[in-house]
């Protein structure tokens, strides 16, 4: 009975067929693709984060040093009263042990120019050398004091001393439209450029003709050569003296009055001269000053009295308006205290409430209630919280503005929900039996807890909890809002004081103008994330070290 | 003063530990197994019977002292300085006495405010005295009271867990008080803040103003707070963050679960976690060291003008902070999809990514939603990225060349420098942050239902 025929099948795909091979390509090429894709993402990403690091470092490493000069002041005894040091003339004092580097300088309004090279402060620092060694009065002293933010950021390179005269633009203008169709030449040394100018009779008058306004002949011939444009780096190409040219040649033809004189040799400005010659032409940089000052400081170079020492003014010095001068050591104290307070009221509530949730709790409506709030508070912006610490604790309890108190226990309500979630997976991994042993030999339920669930949760809780600080460490909006973004120029004695914290000092500083300010921030920030990465180094190392796993 | 009270509870609190303990050693004469509780814990009791109260006591006198002795104060005050008085010029009068009594004065001080402060540093002073020695006599009277009740049958570990118990579930409520003094402070101020600017005028005017007279005979009376500028501006940046963010972060987790290497997976996810960990003042600086010229050079390259504080410029520097947060939530949807359903698609025959896209996505879909609203509550409450690089004036537009504010933006620039909160423009602060508290708790909801539910399927 086997000889029943098995009908052969109508067709067989045929696998190897170019429009089956085809469509196999085609779905491994993409498969490949998503796979590329992948791979660009996250390219993407960690260059974004090398980005974010690089450019915080390059644009920052230059505010671990400060530009200071040596220099011999001498403590004149006549303008030092020594009943009364702290009120002597310290800027004279300063000015005039200064300017004996440049005995050259003599005009009085050069002499305060002069003075703007060193910073602001340093009659301050003198002030209070003077009264720390009053014996010193009378006699020569050799200190070495910080230049003010323009001279900082020159000495480190940051700016240069002079700056391209021309734009690339204004350089192309002159090659195309006045050398390249033939109207430049050199006279004597000097750039000329040929241009037609019609002596208009109503600007100039046969009688008068030095009163004419030659300026306007020239600036009509210039658009004439420029036609429709009107632009004021036009007429900078030409040189002040240009219609000074046209006027002698006036005088000395004044039948060229109502005529058109053609291809007039009137002299380039002294920028475009020099970029005719081949050279790049060059003008002082205008946030160090003229060439008077570019060249103090290069006499000051060539003395051999600058220097850069690593600059411990920014983790001494409190804030202040001079970016030379400011520091870092107010808004580390003001975090500190803040995160002190955060902790002392973080942990030990957070710890009490999350064993509280886990251990003790019956299941109910208000203990889900509870958990509720606490997932939903740890989603909520931080500002909220801001808003929360500044109508209720500084508006109706009235605690006192900016201070770290406050700060703290704002910090600490959005660290809770952190810490509480943690401790809660750090008991959760504490396995039954331990408890059940501890019970079973009589222990209560509150020995069990302090006494074996806790110790042995401890490691994972302390993670956790470091995890948390550091989240509150650069937390900045609700800081923000209780005004801890003041500027105060000391740090804070107590929890009660005015004080700032590393990331609103961050925020301040940004939003300076001074240049100096740029490289202050980035150093802050890099600080900052240094302390970060402590911490995290901390709880890594706590996990690895003391975790257990059952 | 405090720190000394402080201090001296403390010391009279561990005198009665150590009372406690010797007392209930004492009692049974050495034999400790008599007892019903540990020496230790008769100690503890007696502590914490001192504990209690004097911090209770000392939270509630804290809470009160100041405006009693401000309406003390006030009611001193000669009647006819105070009358005709609005509440501020009094509440100004009162600070001034203040600051001179703390020796702070400028200029010509009145000789009335000058008894006053007398009288007020005078009753700070009697103040102060007063609840040093109510604390001490509480404290004392506690030790006594407790020290009595010790006998050997005493169980005093009982007493002792229950102070603790109750110590946990106090500490429980925080998060509940917590959640109901933002509600609670965010509709009060707003509530006033309503009093004076409609709610309709509010929910869906078309400009927002803030510019309110500081004196009355300036040019700009009301100001206007229309609020659809500010969300909508808001609404832009989120939207630009999540179109970096998204793409970024869901094929970055697919490529780590389904293709990368153990070793490659186990570098490459910390280093993507770093990115959450930078604080986002750090960003903002980024966005305005970095990005925005960057972005406005390339802009001008192709000839199109960008403003210096572009919603793009903001919107996708906070798209970076976002990437990690869409990428490890992602990450968990697609791992939370079980291994069979990958294998029966490669039975078929399917390629991996024809896996990736046509099983996995699919089934881990509900997981990525929640996760991708999650992160775009996060952006709509993001505070320092947009303050730092996006604008202050509010502009109704979907230009992301154009500089626009958002609602953390002004909350932060109306509420910066002024702690006067009578007038619209610091309330205002308080209605946007009652709708930004609103629109991410409501958000947040949403995420965490479709994720729970989503849970439930596969578990």
């Amino acid at each position: 009975m086997t000889d029943t025929t098995v009908a052969a099948p109508e067709k067989i795909h045929d696998w190897a067929s170019p429009t089956s091979t085809a469509r196999v390509r085609r779905r491994y090429a993409a498969d490949r693709r998503l796979q590329i894709y992948g791979i660009a993402a996250i390219t993407a990403a960690i260059l974004v984060l090398a980005t974010l690091v690089g450019s915080l470092v390059l644009s920052g490493y230059s505010a671990f040093v400060t530009s200071k000069a040596t220099v011999e002041f001498y403590l004149d005894p006549n303008l030092i009263d020594k009943d009364d040091i702290n009120n002597a003339n310290y800027r004279k004092i300063v000015g005039d042990s200064f300017a004996k580097l440049f005995p050259e300088v003599t005009v009085p309004r050069q002499k305060t120019e002069l003075q703007k090279i060193l910073s602001t402060e340093v009659r301050f620092t003198l002030r209070d050398y003077v009264v720390a060694n009053p014996d010193k009065i009378g006699q020569t002293v050799r200190l070495t004091v910080p230049l003010s933010d323009p001279f900082d950021q020159l000495y480190k390179g940051v700016i240069p001393a002079r700056l391209n005269a021309l734009s690339s633009q204004e350089a192309a203008r002159f090659e195309n439209r006045l050398k390249n169709r033939g109207l430049v030449e050199m006279v004597d040394g000097r750039t000329m450029a040929k241009i037609n100018v019609y002596i208009d009779p109503a600007k100039v008058s046969a009688d008068d003709i030095a009163a004419g306004n030659f300026q306007a002949i020239l600036l009509e011939g210039i658009d004439a050569l420029f036609p429709g444009q009107r632009v004021a780096g036009i007429y900078a190409m030409f040189d002040d003296s240009a219609a000074e040219v046209i006027k002698q040649r006036v005088i000395a033809n004044p039948t060229l009055i109502g005529s058109t004189i053609e291809g007039l040799s009137v002299p380039v400005s002294p920028a475009y001269d020099t970029l005719n010659k081949g050279e790049i032409p060059k003008i002082p940089n205008p946030r160090v000053g003229g060439e008077n000052e570019i060249a103090w400081f290069e006499r000051l170079q060539n003395l051999n009295v600058l220097s850069s020492p690593f600059s411990t003014e920014l983790f001494t010095n409190a804030d202040s308006r001079f970016p030379e001068q400011a520091g870092l050591w107010g808004a580390i104290v003001g975090s500190f205290y803040a995160l002190l307070i955060c902790f002392l009221i973080s942990f030990p509530t957070g710890i009490s409430a999350a064993v509280y949730l886990e251990e003790f709790a019956p299941k109910n409506r208000w203990t889900d209630l509870i958990e509720v709030n606490i997932n939903n508070l740890a989603a909520v912006p931080s500002i909220v919280f801001g808003l929360l610490g500044l109508a209720v604790f500084l508006n109706f309890f009235g605690l006192p503005r900016s201070a770290p108190l406050v700060g703290g226990m704002v910090l600490s309500l959005l660290t809770l929900p952190t810490i509480i979630i943690a401790t809660r997976a750090a008991l959760k991994a504490v396995p039954p039996s331990i408890r059940q042993a501890a019970l079973g030999i009589g222990a209560s339920k509150h020995q069990v807890v302090m006494h074996h669930v806790l110790p042995l949760a401890m490691p994972g809780i302390l993670t956790g909890t470091i995890i948390g600080m550091a989240q509150a460490l650069g937390e900045t909006a609700p800081l923000l809002l209780i005004g801890m973004n003041a500027f105060i120029t000391s740090a804070p004695d107590g929890f009660l004081q005015a004080a700032t914290a590393l990331p609103t000092q961050i925020y301040s500083w940004s939003d300076s103008p001074e240049r100096g300010f740029v490289a202050r921030t980035s150093a802050a920030i890099l600080v900052l994330l240094g302390f970060l990465v402590i911490m995290n180094g901390i709880a890594i190392f706590l996990r690895q070290r003391f975790e257990r796993k059952w | 003063m405090l720190t000394y009270a402080f201090f001296i509870v403390v010391l009279i609190a561990i005198t009665g530990y150590f009372i406690g303990r010797s007392r209930s050693v004492a009692l049974v004469s050495g034999q400790e197994s008599r007892l019903h509780s540990r020496a230790g814990y008769h100690g503890a009791y007696i502590a914490a019977w001192i504990g209690v109260p004097t911090v209770l006591f000392t939270l509630i006198w804290l809470i009160f002292q100041n405006s009693v002795v401000d309406s003390l104060l006030v009611q001193s005050l000669p009647e006819d300085k105070i009358v005709g008085l609005s509440p501020a010029q009094i509440s100004l009068l009162v600070s001034q006495i203040k600051s001179h009594a703390a020796g702070i004065s400028f200029g010509q001080i009145d000789a009335v405010v000058v008894e006053a402060a007398e009288r007020y540093a005078r009753w700070q002073n009697i103040a102060r005295w007063t609840m040093f020695a109510a604390l001490l006599a509480i404290a004392l009277s506690a030790l006594v009271i407790a020290r009595s009740r010790i006998s050997p049958e005493f169980r005093a570990r009982h007493g002792v867990e229950r102070v603790l118990t109750g110590f946990m579930i106090v500490c429980s409520i925080i998060a509940i008080l917590t959640t109901l003094g933002i509600v609670l402070s965010l509709l009060f101020e707003a509530s006033r803040f309503f009093a004076i600017i409609p709610l309709a005028d509010f929910l869906f005017g078309l400009n927002w103003e803030p510019q309110i007279a500081l004196r009355a005979d300036q040019g700009i009376s009301q100001g206007a707070f229309g609020m659809i500028p500010v969300f909508a501006g808001t609404l832009l940046i989120s939207f630009i963050a999540m179109a970096v963010a998204i793409p970024i972060g869901l094929l970055s987790a697919i490529y780590l679960t389904e293709y990368a290497g153990k070793n490659f997976r186990a570098l490459v996810k910390p280093v993507l976690e770093i990115l959450a960990g930078v604080p986002t003042v750090v960003y903002g600086f980024f966005a305005i060291l970095v990005v925005a010229p960057a972005l406005r050079e390339w802009a001008a390259s192709i000839g199109v003008d960008m403003a210096p504080n572009s919603a793009l410029a903001a919107g996708a520097v906070m798209g970076i902070m976002i990437i990690p947060f869409i990428s490890s939530l992602s990450d968990d949807a697609i791992n939370a999809v079980p291994q069979s359903m990958r294998d029966g698609s490669y039975a078929m025959g399917a390629t991996k990514g024809e896996t990736i896209t046509k099983v996995l996505l699919p089934a881990a879909l509900p997981g990525i939603a929640g996760g991708i609203l999650l992160a775009v509550s996060r952006a709509i409450g993001e505070t320092m990225i947009v303050v730092m690089a996006a604008g202050i004036i509010a502009k109704l537009t979907l230009n992301p060349l154009e500089p626009v504010t958002t609602v953390t933006v002004q909350i932060v620039t109306l509420l910066i420098g002024d702690s006067e909160f009578d007038n619209p423009k610091t309330l205002a602060a308080f209605a946007l942050g009652l709708i930004l508290f609103l629109v991410t708790l409501a958000l947040n909801v949403i995420a965490l239902r479709i994720v729970q539910k989503y849970r439930e399927q596969y578990d």
